[in-house]
């Protein structure tokens, strides 16, 4: 029976990946919020009532294929229409429909009111990496991806959450609302985080917003949703949520660390670093930050990302390369550095790029070359 | 294709004279290059459509065999994104619309029992200009840079200020293709308008023709504002305009309502006229009219109308007041009504017929099902709040490869294994044919249903590396894609056997078909319907 | 019956005809397609689909205050890619009375040794609340000339309309600050914001 040839086969090979798949959920996540549950519930009665409307249609259309056959000697029937049965089945679809457009008009309803939030971050997403500032807080930075490049050039193990760790996860308050005003530096980008069920578009130029009130701590991870270039895939979202209290105690650390930060830069500006370790901590500043686009070998990748190797402006315009590399370059995937490196990196990636490869300029780049190209108007 | 050495008995009288058309026809190259002939060039486009298939499909396997197993192994990412990106636009420009004209072409006039289709010059030129437009898209995948890499819907400002130099490249050739769709369309309506027989009444048309000229009507619609938002692409590129650039006054959120006002209904050109071919295929093999054609043809004319006012559900995410989100939500959930009453019409068409199960309806079957599969995840996406967890994960890919693959090209497949006979002469192997049937309906549930799982455990689309917990499905589902690409391959073998011999096929070869075309001998002569025939 | 010739020739005439009207048709919609350019600016400048403010001074027409309640505006500032400048609003929030004028300032500078002109681009979310910002001076509605190391103070000057829905409780205003020195002055295409 062809009945039997079609069915069989495709119920051993579910059964035999659904068991195989343990550790992947093979549904929507209900998720931690409120929303996220609605959600979840809405899902699941969409779902259920195609799987009925399903149930019937192709009952019926089987039971007819397997009666209604030739070979068991049947006449044809010959009716071709019938109005009343017509005005039926297009009735019966049209009152499901409304019955499925109320719970989602009131989830809809409720994920758009944003009001009333107690923290703000403004996020931007940029070619291939999330900035969070706290918008209440003075507090900014980047988030980018932690999986080293070995990890997914296959030579060494893979880690547990292969691609979904960043170096600095955005951290939030529990049971507090949050809003997210999301915007973008250069392509669109878009933020998701399945367990809040909020997935926003992160437009160039434009902000739009979402929220969330996340009532148990925990780590959330999700990913960039839309199409944004070549790494696309290697932008992970991560969020940790904590308690309110040990969340303001995290915010002054962080702050504390940031002012620490910059007033030790500000020390080590009269600091003179030999090549040998500029050149060292540039490779590794350049390996992380810079090679995905440039290349381990600095050539690029024609036509896409320019060569540093040989470069002019590497060879000749020291000036005009520190610019670049603190405030990028409008209208190509080439993002500023500035507030993502220490002043330390930043020399040392710079005096890296002109020394490495065979752009043997000799020249040494220092903290404070960076600084006073960062403060003065030369 | 067309060698008309053999006369069949029914309606040989009136074809006496097509002999001498043929005698005057140059042979060789020159005879496919010069085509006017609505058949040759059908045939074309089948061929151009089955080959770009293959192309688009050997991309498809690229991609598949990167995402075997995590982590980076055979491409780089940037190859990765044109992989797939080329990999959609020859499977939309490329394959199904291609093929579709191509039946269009073959069909059309013999169901109409018209001689040809109306400006057969036009005809030559549309086929004959997409090979290049075609051969441009390729041949930009070697430019330094790399080809388009920003996806099928090159969303501003990816596809502007951050895309590779070949750009212009893409730009051309979607000119190129836009300007043969808009004409083989324009012939389409003409020949349907102009030169039906003179008893072919509306509503005695066949459902394929209906489903085509409706297509005709939104190719000719849409196809200028695709022609349009490339062009914004190209001028923002290379001449400074600032359509999507905030920076200038622009929006790139902008481009995507351009872009979706073509997209949406560019999604129905490309199952309408599958419905056509269903709506031949179910009644010709349950031996039993079709069930409902008048509302048939009002359920097509309204999907057609509501595929203009809903476009805004491919961005639901972009940051939409509550009152835009809600307008797309309940219009895109309309559609689920007149689409309703095309399933239900065929399962009532079914019942209590006298059905044989030979391949056309074999491929018929299955599109009901399978369609209707990708109409449910269609309606699930509708709902804006679970739209939010959906959106541009592997469920999105699920869903529009059930509905076009599935859908589409099993319609197509069904289509072509409906009217071999025809076009050879010959009944194809049956043997060889239903292997392909079973095999590619296995390997493409194994290749694509688990991608509901994928997009639902939260895997985004266009990635070329994941996070472990999805290793393992995505094996499952690169082993289907390979199966069902290997399966494809079977076509080949059952096509070029018919068309080289075998069991001689009669005028009307199945036993329940209904039509002009089955009055004409098999194979069909080279010109048909000089005179037009009467209609019963 | 016709002859087949006379057919033919019919058939000739009345395809011309209908070509003709569908080329007509293709034409139309390739101006569509750009139509709905400035016809999405007309959209969304009557709805705030999406999130943009007044390009030009709105005229001062008393408007009555409405004491009744409070609006918290948001300012947030924000360098385009390349953009070195220094781009900060006084205050990061305020709360209004919708019909009350306000005014903030916000400051740019430019550390660099060239001249620059600067293009501030607002947008507003709630994208629906940005028709009842309306502006009455603002820096974004013409570029900013700024020359080497010049510190500019840039006045904005609003009111939020008291016909806003009850529903919105915070507004905010983000400015991308856009470097167009290398644009050149012709403002690139018809829906230029500002002119």
């Amino acid at each position: 029976m062809y009945l039997a040839k079609l069915v069989v086969p495709c119920l051993t090979l579910l059964a035999s990946f659904a068991s195989k798949a343990n550790d992947m959920p093979l549904n929507l996540t209900k998720g931690v919020t409120d929303i996220s549950d609605r959600v979840y519930d809405l899902h699941m009665t969409i779902f259920y009532i195609c799987c009925i409307i399903g149930f019937l249609v192709f009952g019926v259309m089987f039971y007819s294929i397997v009666r209604h056959r030739k070979s068991r000697g049947v006449k044809p029937a010959n009716f071709h229409e019938s109005t009343k049965i017509e005005l039926l089945w297009t009735a019966i679809p049209f009152v499901i429909l409304i019955g499925m457009a109320i719970p989602a008009t009131n989830t809809l309803i409720a994920m758009e009111n944003s009001d009333d939030a107690d923290l703000t971050v403004l996020v931007t997403g940029s070619q291939w990496k999330w900035h969070y500032r706290y918008l209440e807080h003075d507090l900014e930075y980047y988030s980018v991806l932690a999986t080293p490049r070995r990890q997914i050039e296959n030579k060494l193990a893979k880690g547990q959450n292969y691609l979904l760790e960043v170096d600095r996860p955005l951290v939030i308050p529990t049971n507090t609302k949050v809003r997210f005003l999301m915007t973008s530096d250069d392509v669109i980008h878009s933020w998701w985080v399945p367990e809040f069920a909020v997935k926003k578009d992160a437009n160039p130029g434009f902000i739009n917003e979402a929220w969330t009130n996340v009532p148990t701590a925990g780590i959330y991870r999700g990913q960039c949703a839309e199409l944004c270039g070549k790494d696309h895939g290697f932008m992970p979202v991560v969020v940790i949520a904590k308690e309110p209290e040990e969340f303001q105690s995290w915010l002054a650390s962080q702050q504390a660390e940031q002012q620490a930060k910059q007033a030790e830069e500000q020390r080590l500006l009269a600091l003179q670093m030999p090549k040998d370790e500029l050149m060292d901590l540039g490779k590794r500043t350049y390996d992380q930050f810079c090679a995905a686009c440039h290349q381990p070998n600095g050539q690029g990748l024609p036509g896409m990302f320019p060569a540093l190797k040989g470069s002019d402006m590497v060879m000749t315009d020291a000036a005009a390369h520190i610019d670049i590399v603190l405030y990028g370059k409008a209208g190509t995937a080439m993002a500023g550095f500035g507030k993502q490196l220490s002043l330390k990196e930043l020399a040392a990636v710079v005096t890296y790029e002109r020394n490495a490869w065979g752009n043997d300029t000799g020249e040494l780049i220092q903290a404070a070359d960076i600084e006073a190209r960062r403060k003065a108007a030369m | 294709m067309t060698s008309m050495t053999e006369q069949n008995d029914i309606a040989a009288q009136q074809h006496d004279e097509t002999n001498e058309h043929h005698h005057y026809a140059p042979k060789g190259i020159m005879r496919w290059l010069l085509t006017t002939n609505h058949k040759d060039i059908g045939t074309l486009y089948l061929i151009f459509a089955f080959t770009m298939f293959l192309v688009g499909g050997a991309m498809a396997m690229v991609i598949r065999a990167e995402l075997f197993q995590p982590g980076l192994q055979l491409v780089d990412p940037n190859f990765f994104n044109q992989m797939t990106t080329v990999h959609g636009l020859i499977m939309v420009f490329g394959a199904v619309m291609p093929a579709f004209t191509g039946l269009a072409n073959w069909m059309i006039p013999m169901m109409i029992g018209a001689p040809d289709m109306a400006l057969p010059r036009m005809n030559n030129w549309s086929f004959w200009i997409l090979p290049f437009a075609f051969a441009i898209l390729l041949g930009s995948l070697f430019m330094e840079g790399g080809g388009p890499a920003f996806g099928w819907t090159f969303y501003a400002p990816l596809s502007t200020t951050y895309s590779s130099d070949s750009t212009a490249l893409f730009v051309f050739s979607v000119h190129i293709m836009g300007i043969s769709s808009i004409m083989g369309a324009i012939n389409v309506i003409v020949t349907i308008v102009n030169l039906r027989a003179p008893d072919m009444s509306w509503m005695k048309l066949p459902l394929f023709v209906w489903t085509w000229l409706i297509t005709a009507f939104l190719l000719i619609a849409v196809m200028p504002v695709l022609a349009g938002v490339v062009t914004m692409v190209l001028t923002d590129k290379y001449f400074g305009t600032s359509f999507f650039d905030a920076a200038g006054g622009g929006d790139p959120v902008m481009f995507q309502h351009i872009f979706w006002f073509f997209g949406h209904p560019e999604v129905y050109i490309m199952i309408l006229p599958s419905f056509g071919i269903v709506s031949a295929i179910i009644p010709a093999f349950a031996r039993k009219p079709l069930f409902g054609y008048a509302s048939m043809v009002y359920a097509t004319a309204s999907i057609a109308g509501l595929s203009f006012i809903v476009w805004a559900h491919h961005m639901f995410t972009t940051g939409m007041p509550l009152f835009g989100e809600l307008f797309f939500m309940y219009c895109t959930m309309l559609i689920a009504v007149p689409t309703g009453v095309k399933v239900f019409n065929w399962v009532a068409t079914m019942w209590r017929g006298a059905m044989t199960f030979e391949v056309p309806m074999l491929f018929a079957l299955a599109f009901v099902v399978l369609f209707t599969i990708g109409g449910f995840s269609g309606l699930m996406l509708a709902i804006t709040p679970v739209d939010f967890q959906y959106h541009d994960t592997y469920f999105v890919v699920a869903h529009f490869h059930y509905v076009l693959v599935t859908g589409a090209i099993f319609s197509i497949y069904a289509a072509a294994y409906y009217w071999l006979p025809k076009w050879t002469g010959h009944m194809f192997n049956e043997f060889w044919a239903k292997m392909h049937f079973w095999c590619s309906l296995v390997s493409v549930n194994v290749l694509f249903f688990p991608m509901h799982f994928l997009g639902l455990a939260g895997m985004p689309r266009r990635i070329p590396d994941y996070a472990l917990q999805f290793a393992d499905v995505n094996q499952i589902v690169s082993i289907g894609g390979f199966a069902f690409g290997l399966s494809q391959l079977l076509f080949v073998v059952v096509v070029v056997k018919a068309a080289r011999g075998g069991e001689k096929a009669a005028a009307k070869p199945w036993e329940g078909a209904e039509g002009l075309e089955w009055t004409v001998p098999s194979p069909a002569p080279y010109h048909t319907f000089e005179t037009p025939p009467a209609v019963k | 019956m016709n002859t087949p010739t006379d057919r033919q020739t019919q058939h000739q005439q009345a395809n011309k005809k209908l070509v003709g009207r569908l080329v007509l048709i293709v034409a139309a919609m390739f101006g569509f397609g750009f139509a709905m350019v400035p016809l999405y600016d007309v959209f969304c400048d009557i709805t705030g689909l999406n999130g943009k403010t007044n390009s030009e001074a709105v005229s001062t027409v008393a408007v009555d205050a409405d004491l009744s309640r409070q609006v918290r505006v948001q300012f947030v500032t924000h360098n385009a890619k390349g953009v070195a400048w220094p781009f900060q609003s006084s205050l990061p929030s305020i709360k209004v009375h919708p019909g009350v004028m306000t005014q903030v300032e916000f400051v740019v500078e430019n550390p660099t040794n060239r001249p620059v002109i600067a293009q501030a681009i607002p947008s507003v979310s709630p994208g629906l609340g940005a028709q009842y910002l309306r502006k009455l001076e603002c820096f974004c509605f013409n570029q900013q000339p700024l020359a080497p190391g010049e510190r500019k103070v840039m006045p904005m000057q609003f009111y939020i309309a008291p016909d806003m829905p009850n529903d919105i409780g915070t507004l905010t205003l983000a400015y991308t600050l856009y470097d167009i020195s290398n644009r050149g002055d012709q403002p690139a295409n018809a829906q230029t914001a500002a002119p």
